[in-house]
């Protein structure tokens, strides 16, 4: 019983974590019905800004958040710039095949500059630290993460629902034209949403150099892991996106200790079919 | 139909010169570039097969790495495991196939866009990770080729490279000879129409299920007969090698870079890929820092923001400035429908 709810609490803590990653990907394909398939290695790329900073400057992960959130803003701004911009109005995989092609690019380049060798951060404020809850061990890092993650998902719930700006966006994904005729500009909104879904990417990447290491290849299965939630949650649903992050973390860990650490993927992308199958539109979706 | 038509002329002119590549010692004597050649004829076939329901159909798999791996471990079981020769391990592979494919796809086509995408790339995680674990079928190890007499009955040859270029060539002439054969034929008449527009064909009498099942389960095994000649021409077979992302993204990329939906688009994604990649590899790819991939991506970046019709697009670009009618870029390039 104590290690169903150790293992459960940790499937959450890491469910968190996911959502963080995956609300980037929700938000560009809410509005915009876009893949990126380049998110995994936005991760990737903020957590190498995390790292260095902490190497080289000796900057905490705690305070790297910010520069990985701007980082990957202005990644994800250029992204749309030079390659999503061109790809509306041509077939619906064009951006999704030339954002592959952008994963490709990032993740060789990283291997090019900082060699294959995965890399950890050490003396971090947060560090090993855990602490005793009744019979639960709670890792700090993780807690704080998933705190983090609450906060972030609450903020852009909260922006897109209750400002002026958020509204402009709910209306460029429900009708680009009309939208337009309202006089909002949606060439801005698509910029932003892309900047701001790559920042929430580059926090959420900014912070996982406390306990997890870097390499070139880190990014593409929590890229995979986005989608799986996205899709699970429902077109473009944050709620949705939590709730499934949060049941892929849980089905991730349980599978993990009780059937063998291999499986816990297979189990993971197993739930996404099942879910699909059953509700074509995800969890959420209509 | 029964009279051979120009574009037929030009195809059987290029498989023919094809065929007579291996005599110019110049080609022959320099085994890397009859392995270019040979891996140019099996990723046009691969995306053939690929282009059958993706191009044809509109339905865009990225499982395809399933089938080939399923293909590739039909083929390797065969020789590695048995002991036998591969012929029998290909057929049951392609067979095999065929019924994963339509298993698998009856309930993916149920879903629409990005969904299908998504399903279809957690069917490739599922299958790589149950092969690495699976015993029988050599798990994480994979399987590694004995040496055994060589010649057609186990499809192996060690001294040149001459036996597997016509074999490549053979399985090119009959995937495109097939496709070919199906442009004419109300199979696929139907199949486009489905593509085009699901709901309309189905009012004339379509059955689209039927359809695009039928061509999933012959794309499928198409894929899995040249998984089977990859895994020949490696002498060598793992779970990451064939069942992959990067591999299924490679079928989809040939294509849509040469043109999906059109016969020439898989042949002229080949042509210009394979040799860019296996160039640049030989190139910068020792340098241990992935520079051959930075630029593959590069251009495909390039090549999806520029030219979405893919290389066939370009070509008929440059056919209607010349003011000729374009010999082999015809078709529909209105892949992925959601």
């Amino acid at each position: 019983m104590d290690t169903l709810v150790q293992v459960l609490l940790d499937g959450m803590l890491n469910g968190m974590l996911y959502a963080l990653v995956a609300l980037g990907l929700c938000l560009i394909w809410g509005v915009m019905d876009v893949i990126n398939f380049a998110h995994g290695e936005y991760v990737m790329v903020a957590m190498y800004v995390s790292y260095w900073l902490g190497f080289l400057a000796k900057v905490d992960p705690l305070i790297s958040i910010f520069a990985g959130g701007a980082f990957i803003f202005i990644l994800g701004a250029l992204t749309y710039k030079l390659i999503i911009h061109y790809t509306v109005g041509k077939p619906p995989l064009s951006a999704l095949l030339a954002t592959f092609g952008l994963a490709m690019l990032l993740k060789n380049l990283c291997l090019n500059r900082f060699t294959p060798n995965f890399r950890i951060l050490s003396d971090t404020w947060l560090g090993d630290r855990t602490f005793q809850l009744g019979f639960l061990i709670v890792p700090v890092p993780q807690l704080v993460t998933a705190v983090l993650a609450l906060l972030v998902i609450g903020l852009i719930f909260y922006m897109i629902r209750s400002t002026r700006f958020g509204w402009a966006v709910q209306a460029t994904a429900m009708d680009k034209e009309a939208a337009e005729l309202m006089g909002i500009n949606t060439e801005r909104i698509y910029i932003l949403v892309f900047g701001i879904g790559g920042a929430t990417v580059g926090i959420a990447g900014g912070i996982m150099p406390t306990y997890l290491a870097v390499h070139p290849e880190v990014g593409t299965m929590f890229g995979l892991i986005a989608f799986i939630c996205v899709a699970m949650g429902g077109f473009g649903s944050i709620p949705g996106t939590l709730m499934a992050a949060i049941l892929v973390g849980v089905v991730e860990a349980l599978s993990g200790y009780y059937i063998a650490p291999v499986f816990k993927y297979v189990a993971v992308f197993g739930l996404y079919l099942a879910v699909v199958f059953l509700r074509p539109k995800g969890i959420f979706g209509w | 139909m029964n009279a051979l038509k120009r574009k037929d002329l030009f195809w059987l002119a290029l498989v023919a010169l094809a065929a007579l590549l291996p005599a110019v010692s110049a080609v022959s004597a320099n085994s890397f570039s009859m392995h270019v050649l040979i891996l140019i004829l099996l990723y046009a076939s691969m995306s053939q097969a690929w282009n059958i329901i993706g191009g044809y159909g509109g339905q865009v798999s990225f499982g395809h790495s399933v089938f080939f791996g399923i293909g590739a471990y039909g083929a390797g079981m065969a020789v590695v495991t048995y002991g036998l020769s591969p012929w029998p391990g290909i057929l049951i592979g392609m067979l095999a196939a065929a019924v994963v494919a339509v298993l698998i796809s009856y309930p993916c086509f149920k879903l629409s866009g990005h969904y299908f995408a998504i399903a279809t790339f957690a069917i490739v995680e599922i299958f790589n990770r149950v092969f690495l674990v699976w015993y029988w079928v050599g798990g994480a190890l994979g399987l590694d080729y004995p040496i055994v007499e060589e010649g057609l009955k186990n499809l192996m040859w060690y001294d040149t490279k001459t036996g597997y270029f016509y074999c490549a060539l053979a399985l090119f002439v009959l995937v495109f000879g097939i496709v070919r054969f199906l442009e004419g034929h109300r199979f696929g008449y139907q199949l486009r129409a489905v593509r085009e527009g699901q709901e309309t064909a189905e009012s004339l009498g379509v059955n689209s299920t039927a359809i695009k099942l039928a061509a999933m389960a012959l794309s499928a095994a198409l894929a899995a007969l040249c998984g089977a000649f990859f895994v020949q021409y490696n002498l060598r077979v793992d779970p990451p090698m064939v069942m992959s992302l990067d591999m299924s993204m490679k079928f989809v990329l040939v294509t849509i870079l040469g043109g999906a939906g059109t016969l020439a688009g898989p042949l002229l994604g080949a042509a210009v890929l394979i040799p860019l990649q296996e160039y640049t590899r030989a190139l910068w790819g020792g340098l241990g820092g992935g520079v051959d991939l930075i630029i593959f991506g590069l251009l495909i970046i390039i090549i999806v923001v520029k030219q979405p019709a893919g290389i066939s697009g370009i070509v008929r670009d440059i056919a209607k400035r010349i003011g000729r009618r374009p010999t082999a870029a015809k078709g529909g390039t209105s892949y992925g429908a959601a």
